[in-house]
């Protein structure tokens, strides 16, 4: 009894699946058929003249994501380790409560302070100092107009940090004492402890925020759109204004009006869906092969 | 418990039984005319408490879509259908649809330039120049002759347009493709556009929300929205050769204008229309209603409160900033009422 109900449970997640993988592709029949592989390589977006190519889109995706990514995995893993190997309890659990608050704020409240707060910061302060670091680098050249591949990354970051801490937390804590105390035996120092033993041990948890947290990022549309500058380009410079697969759906999806600008906005979702499942598993490959070297 | 039960019935009897009494219009469409429609419907149903009437401000793409399907009751457009459009709807639905227009407005270029103060004049073609990216600069020459006194600085335009595919777009580039041929042949007319140059803000509030925080940036937003953002906007120059400022006034004058000639259909572009006090970039919107309505409840009402909205409900737009169509378009779509089934 209770395995046919779990099944049951289980396997309304795989039709789910299923199901809107079979819409995505059947509704897009048109656009595939009529620009077939070009779509993904071709960079005009022109309702106008019923050109639709999604690279821009699919660029901007994956940098604001890998951005997000890049500033959320150290500083959610260190808070992580912080509030459940180092904090005292009643600061790590007040602090993990304000945490899930943050994962409880709506998306179009980050995209308001994001373009409202940080953007005028970053356009201010530190951007310029990045500049006067980094500045060498191509990926902080041109002009900066608050609206940026770049801000969007930070919003980002801070929408999918408290995914990555409040699970990672919970998994750290998870952690046996008889490792730690073990390790500690051996004459470990408490760092050494964390790094070389509680972690490895907690591995498979942290990787598996990190998923949802890149999942979240990846379909992040609100805040995104407010601060991405939704210009359909493909530049070098994270300072430059871009566009993102979910952002251009949520903008054109209502007044698409036409068989084929509809179907082409609904590739796009195709796309999206392919992208993070590609993603998801090559990191997962690349994990078992990495593991594997480090047999646990 | 049974008193809970008790309670729990008797308010469900009340809910079905208030719930059936009133007649439910369902309505989606353009943005633009929402805040209109909204206190249109809300003094609608005060008159007429058992009558409510739902609009849904989805875009004008969507009030097409869905008045074409046949999920809403009535659609609106900031934008006329086209002929493919409309042969859709008759192909799918049986009968044609009926375009009413309800209210005008306008488009204006605004603009954010620290250290200029007083209204800038832009010609049509410095904005076809401006949106097409050939004008980089504010010192530009085609901006410098129409502003003869003002002191342009040398920095960089920056140029910001809708994301998302809207009435208001349709209304800029309508009068762009008018005046600039380049413009035509390129970007081209729609609600959604390829724009050559610019920052994507969505919704009106996004674009002013992208200037007031970009110094040196010019886009185009519904005067409206200007007027209650206090963003500063330009003068356009008319196909009179007047500058003239979007108000009121000016945006009536470009429907009056257009009230000569209009078509049966009232399917018109009033985009830089003739007359000196003429506003260029102003637009109709519309209300799209099928010609053939099958529930005659449904009918008798939306054909008494299109005669409302043409009477009583004119008086109301001023208020709102919207402007009030012509007497001779009232009295033709007041004759035009009758040909709803």
């Amino acid at each position: 009894m209770a395995y046919s109900l779990t099944l049951l449970a289980a396997g309304t997640i795989f039709l789910i699946t299923a199901v809107i993988f079979y819409e995505l592709y059947a509704q897009s029949v048109l656009p595939r058929h009529k620009f077939g592989w070009h779509f993904l390589v071709t960079q005009t977006w022109d309702p106008v003249a019923g050109q639709f190519g999604a690279l821009p889109f699919i660029y901007g995706t994956v940098v604001t994501s890998m951005v997000a990514m890049l500033i959320a995995v150290p500083q959610g893993i260190g808070s992580a380790i912080f509030l459940s190997e180092l904090a005292p309890p009643r600061i790590s659990d007040a602090l993990t409560f304000m945490i899930e608050l943050l994962a409880a704020v709506p998306s179009v409240l980050y995209g308001l302070i994001g373009f409202y707060v940080l953007v005028p910061i970053l356009q201010a302060d530190l951007v310029p100092v990045l500049r006067g670091s980094l500045g060498f680098l191509p990926i902080f050249q041109g002009a900066f107009y608050g609206v940026s591949y770049f801000s969007a990354g930070v919003v980002l970051s801070i929408m999918i940090v408290p995914f990555i801490i409040s699970v990672s937390r919970e998994v750290l804590m998870a952690v046996p004492r008889e490792q730690r105390e073990a390790a500690l035996a051996l004459g470990s120092t408490r760092w050494q402890t964390t790094w070389r033993v509680v972690l490895p041990f907690a591995f498979k948890g942290i990787m598996g925020s990190i998923f949802l947290a890149l999942a979240r990022a990846l379909g992040e549309t609100m805040a995104v759109t407010m601060v991405v500058g939704n210009t359909p380009q493909i530049k070098a410079s994270l300072l430059a204004p871009g566009y993102s697969i979910a952002a251009v759906i949520a903008n054109e999806f209502t007044e698409a009006v036409g068989d084929l600008y509809k179907s082409s906005l609904i590739e796009l979702g195709l796309v999206l869906f392919t992208v993070t499942f590609l993603i998801n598993g090559l990191a997962r490959l690349l994990i078992l092969a990495t593991r594997r070297g480090t047999a646990a | 418990m049974r008193k809970i039960l008790a309670l729990v019935s008797i308010l469900f009897a009340i809910g079905v039984s208030v719930s059936t009494a009133a007649v439910l219009i369902n309505g989606a469409g353009a943005t633009f005319p929402n805040p209109m429609y909204s206190k249109w419907f809300f003094e609608y149903n005060k008159l007429h408490p058992d009558v409510q009437i739902n609009y849904q401000s989805l875009g004008s793409g969507a009030g097409i879509q869905q008045v074409t399907e046949g999920t809403v009751d009535f659609g609106a457009t900031d934008g006329p259908m086209n002929d493919d459009q409309i042969k859709a709807f008759r192909d799918k639905r049986g009968a044609g649809v009926l375009h009413f227009p309800t209210v005008l407005g306008g488009v204006v270029p605004s603009y954010n330039l620290p250290g200029v103060t007083g209204e800038l004049n832009f010609t049509p073609e410095a904005l076809a120049g401006i949106f097409l990216g050939k004008i980089t600069k504010w010192n530009d020459p085609e901006l410098a002759k129409a502003n003869p006194g003002v002191k342009l600085p040398t920095s960089d335009l920056l140029v910001v347009h809708r994301s998302d595919g809207s009435g208001t777009t349709y209304v800029w580039v309508d009068f762009l493709c008018k005046v600039s041929p380049e413009w035509k042949k390129g970007p081209g007319l729609g609600t959604a556009i390829n724009w050559p140059v610019g920052l994507g803000g969505k919704g009106n509030d996004g674009v002013s929300g992208l200037i007031k925080q970009t110094p040196y940036s010019i886009g185009y937003v519904e005067l409206i929205y200007a007027v209650q953002n206090k963003l500063p906007y330009g003068k356009v120059r008319n196909s009179s050769g007047s500058f003239v400022k979007a108000d009121l006034a000016s945006v009536t004058a470009a429907a009056n204008g257009a009230a000569q000639n209009m078509p049966d259909d009232f399917r018109v572009s009033i985009t830089n229309g003739p007359g000196k006090d003429v506003y260029p970039i102003a637009s109709f919107t519309w209300l799209l209603i099928p010609e053939k309505i099958q529930d005659a409840g449904k009918k008798k009402i939306i054909t008494d409160f299109l005669t409302w909205m043409l009477n009583d409900g004119q008086n109301l737009t001023e208020a709102l900033t919207y402007a009030k169509l012509p007497k001779a378009v009232v009295a033709k779509e007041l004759k035009a009422i009758s040909k709803i089934q």
